[in-house]
């Protein structure tokens, strides 16, 4: 076995070093009662070609891309990954290291996550940035929970703009805590409805999704003045942060916390993981952010570097009173979204987010012009919701036999959206795929 | 001694991003404008945000020097107890860029990603044989997800039986994640110590566990590196009493082929796929913490499932007792396909020796130095070994400073003052993977700090001095925290 280094001679010299007999002989405090009885019921094991093999064959079905193309966002956007990503997040002295408790050893990931803190902010438009966390999904639970730490009121509104997924996560996440969670409609233009939200003293945070999951772009502006009026906090999520190249980002909207998916920057779709939990706030709420955070200092020398810092909020020297639970969070793929934004820089962030919505415009106003019907009148980034002609859902069953994934259908979770389509059109689909695209689905 | 692995090299310092490049330069191969410019709307718009404009090399350059000052388990030993530094395999690597497994949506329609559910529903069943347990859920994106999947389903189970518990037992060697998940679920910790020998007793468990307690949360082997011998009576005692056993399965390196958690009374268990099964640290994640349940915990399991409907495999979200979702899809596929990578490349066999062959190591460890080092708890162990401070602190020497000293002859420290129970813990977990060689080279070097401790002790306090920084000021970067440029 090419990972066990021992050779029988190895194992005899340190068994008697240890003075035991045998390898089964190392367990004598493992009582009869805890034993398994059988062998593990696995497969035999394979050699490296015939694993490359049977993974090769399991991949082909695996969900990659359709041939014709995916149309499909809805929180895991397709975009170009440059080779640069892989080559360099894929190096071994990045992958192959914990946790960077010994800063000594680790100051690569600690410079990396500072800098990724920092591009963080300025995406985001906000003071401080964590060191990630694991999906868009459990960072709006954690930035939920937050927000009724410093609060300490006891409920929070969400808007159904907020991807459905996320909203279920924040269900569970706040279940068994006994907070109360209210979810506000939208309205005809497709955006958060804030009138019907009654607000008061007890109202910790509303959460707002921009662009939400119908792609619209919401006025994040106007309800967080609403909400600071009542002494309630702002939390901005996001699906799609490269929307921030064009559109203005939610901390100088007036966001407290925002927090959302960053697998748009670099991370492959992989079947929906591992993805980014991004996470950012302002400096006043800072010691109460949940998860890692470096920070700039000197060594003994005075010399710049980096370390964890604030580890006082965190679970391993708070315990159960700590700010969150989560240890490991996605660190490698903070760092893959470092070096994707670092190749992007901000000409090619504003070039890329431009590129994106001039796209997903063209396809929109083109399948406008041909018998569906935009649902929403508010500007979208990359993706829109289009009201289909009638009987669509057979032509879209027959297109996804033909290898085009032409939207998601929203019926499933919201039933007045039934025969509605999410479309998602990124800088990866050239013209004549949109266009092909068109004649499908209208033919 | 053989000649010392740290050395001296050339590194070269790197700035900022932002303190490189300029204005205008480009990375980034922009596709082609192949529509019109649409139209912006008004007062919604924003010039976007400052980011360095750097060329493609200097991104290159920038991160190639930074993973220079970074130490894996690729540049070498990385004993680091609990954490498990395993070898991760390069095959695996690979396997996760597959187009088919990178490029998959995780919304498509289940006809277009059989592949996908087939890897998960075959590992789910693969951690069900090597736990003893009867389902899987692979959502949990990392361990303290984990954990909590599994408080969220003792309190599920309590109330659908109607009652409302308010405490959990959680015994001192516990990771800090075990209370903070707890605690999450609006569980009190009630702290339980360990006896003489490093593990829980009996006696103290019947004590606390109670009508109000939801349980007890155990790590076996716990993190002195030693087998809960009693945790068969322990998990009767808490059955009796209508309680729920939940095991942390942090430490499943030990055991696998050798335990059944299922017939030791455990009703749900975490793992850590990136400890046990392989998959890459990655400077702090990601990881991925599957939970395996009894069968009469499996209706509380997250949704989606993965259930076989009309000959084929489909995602179900109709589980009407199920906690809920974790995670925004399904978990980290792109490491479970690794976790199972790995399984197929063992088998049975293999997975039983390298459990094997990692307690033997620690304890190799443990005999060799426990001349030299405390050891509080001087029994056989699992995959790890805890030393103390105790007889160096005769020349003012500290954990910490046999800790920066080792990074001078080339190793990253083991965890150092964890677990709590242990003043100046130093907790050793060389794995597996490591050849006799290098276990010997890292005891020959532990050796030689303790004499450097006697003789020269100056040489630890301003250890270690061959690193780039040495000793940063954490005190000052908490005081007065700079998180941002």
């Amino acid at each position: 076995m090419r990972y066990l280094p021992h050779t029988s001679e190895d194992i005899q010299y340190m068994l008697e070093t240890v003075g035991v007999e045998s390898l089964d002989a190392l367990f004598s405090t493992v009582p009869p009662d805890c034993r398994r009885e059988a062998p593990m019921d696995l497969p035999a094991p394979m050699d490296e070609w015939g694993l490359l093999a049977h993974m090769e064959a399991l991949s082909v079905e695996g969900g990659g891309s359709p041939p014709g193309g995916s149309f499909v966002g809805a929180g895991s956007y397709e975009h170009f990954i440059p080779s640069v990503v892989r080559a360099l997040a894929g190096r071994s002295e990045f992958y192959t290291a914990y946790t960077p408790y010994q800063p000594e050893m680790t100051q690569g990931t600690l410079q990396a996550i500072y800098e990724y803190q920092t591009l963080v902010t300025r995406i985001l438009g906000l003071d401080a940035a964590n060191a990630s966390l694991y999906d868009g999904a459990s960072a709006l639970a954690e930035a939920l929970l937050m927000a009724i730490r410093v609060t300490r009121r006891p409920r929070v509104a969400l808007s159904r703009g907020v991807h459905p997924h996320h909203r279920q996560v924040v269900r569970t996440y706040l279940g068994p805590t006994g907070y109360e969670i209210v979810e506000l409609p939208f309205g005809e233009d497709g955006t958060t409805d804030l009138s019907a939200l009654k607000g008061g003293d007890d109202l910790a945070a509303v959460a707002v999704q921009s662009p939400n999951f119908l792609g619209c772009v919401e006025d994040l502006q106007a309800a967080a003045g609403r909400l600071h009026e009542e002494g309630s906090l702002l939390v901005a999520s996001f699906t799609e942060p490269l929307a921030f190249g064009l559109f203005t980002p939610p901390g100088l909207q007036g966001a407290d916390i925002a927090c959302g998916e960053g697998q748009s920057f670099g991370i492959p779709q992989s079947y929906g993981g591992p993805l980014l939990g991004i996470f950012a706030t302002r400096d006043k709420y800072m010691r109460n952010m949940p998860g890692r955070l470096v920070g700039k200092t000197v060594d003994v020398e005075g010399r710049r570097g980096f370390v964890l810092t604030l580890a006082t909020r965190e679970q391993h020297i708070r315990r159960e009173k700590a700010t969150s639970n989560i240890c490991t969070n996605n660190s490698l793929c903070a760092l893959a979204a470092s070096i994707y934004l670092a190749s992007l820089g901000g000409k090619g962030f504003r070039g890329l987010a431009r590129l994106n919505y001039d796209k997903a415009e063209y396809l929109k106003s083109r399948l406008g012009g041909a018998g569906f019907e935009k649902a929403f009148k508010t500007p979208t980034f990359n993706e829109f919701v289009l009201k289909a002609p009638p009987g669509f859902d057979k032509s879209h069953a027959r297109l996804a036999d033909r290898g085009f994934s032409a939207g998601l259908p929203l019926g499933r979770w919201y039933p007045e959206l039934e025969n509605h389509y999410l479309l998602c059109v990124t800088e990866t689909k050239k013209r004549e795929h949109l266009d092909r695209l068109v004649e499908e689905m209208t033919s | 001694m053989k000649e010392n692995q740290g050395t001296t090299g050339l590194v070269l310092n790197e700035p900022l991003l932002w303190e490189k490049g300029g204005r205008g330069r480009e990375g980034f191969s922009m596709p082609e404008q192949d529509v019109d410019r649409a139209a912006l709307p008004e007062g919604l718009t924003h010039e976007g945000p400052d980011l360095p404009d750097l060329s493609e090399l200097d991104v290159v350059r920038h991160y190639t020097r930074l993973s220079q000052w970074n130490f894996g388990v690729d540049t070498g030993m990385y004993p680091l107890g609990s954490c498990t530094m395993k070898y991760n395999p390069k095959i695996n690597e690979d396997l996760a860029q597959l187009r088919g497994f990178a490029g998959a949506h995780p919304m498509s329609p289940p006809e277009q990603c059989q592949g996908a559910l087939r890897l998960m529903a075959e590992l789910e069943r693969y951690l069900a044989a090597i736990t003893g347990l009867d389902a899987v859920s692979l959502q949990p994106a990392a361990g303290a997800q984990g954990e909590l999947t599994g408080m969220l389903m003792i309190h599920a189970y309590h109330q659908d039986r109607g009652s409302q518990r308010t405490k959990i037992i959680v015994p001192d060697t516990a990771h800090g994640t075990n209370p903070a998940s707890a605690a999450l679920c609006g569980l009190r910790p009630v702290p339980v110590a360990v006896g003489g020998e490093g593990i829980l007793s009996t006696a103290d468990v019947a004590r606390v566990m109670d009508g109000d307690t939801a349980g007890i949360m155990v790590t076996n082997p716990n993190t002195l590196g030693l087998f809960e011998e009693n945790i068969h009576e322990i998990a009767r005692i808490v059955h009796d009493r209508g309680g729920l056993v939940y095991g942390d399965g942090a430490n499943m390196n030990a055991v696998m082929g050798v335990v059944d958690a299922g017939k030791m009374g455990v009703d749900v268990l975490h793992l850590n796929l990136h400890k046990t099964f392989s998959t890459p640290h990655g400077g702090g994640g990601p990881g991925s913490g599957p939970v395996c349940v009894t069968r009469e915990l499996e209706p509380f399991l997250p949704v989606p499932r993965i259930v076989e409907s009309g000959g084929r495999l489909v995602l179900s979200e109709d589980h009407p007792k199920s906690v809920g979702r974790l995670h925004c899809f399904t978990g980290n596929f792109g490491v479970m396909l690794k976790a199972y990578a790995y399984i197929r490349t063992m088998g049975a066999e293999g997975l039983g020796l390298a459990s094997r062959l990692a307690v033997l190591n620690a304890n190799y460890v443990k005999e060799r130095l426990k001349g030299t080092f405390d050891l509080p708890y001087d029994r056989p162990c699992m995959h790890e070994c805890v030393f103390s401070d105790k007889r160096q602190k005769d020349y003012k020497i500290t954990t910490l400073d046999m800790a920066k000293r080792l990074m001078d002859y080339g190793f990253h420290p083991p965890t150092v003052y964890f677990p709590l129970v242990v003043n100046g813990s130093i907790m050793v977990e060389p794995t597996e993977t490591e050849s006799i060689e290098e276990i010997d080279r890292f005891i020959e070097a532990m050796e030689s700090i303790a004499e450097e401790a006697a003789e020269n002790p100056d040489l630890l306090r301003t250890a270690p001095s061959r690193t780039r920084l040495r000793r940063l000021d954490e005190t000052a970067a908490a005081r007065r925290p700079c998180l941002r440029d």
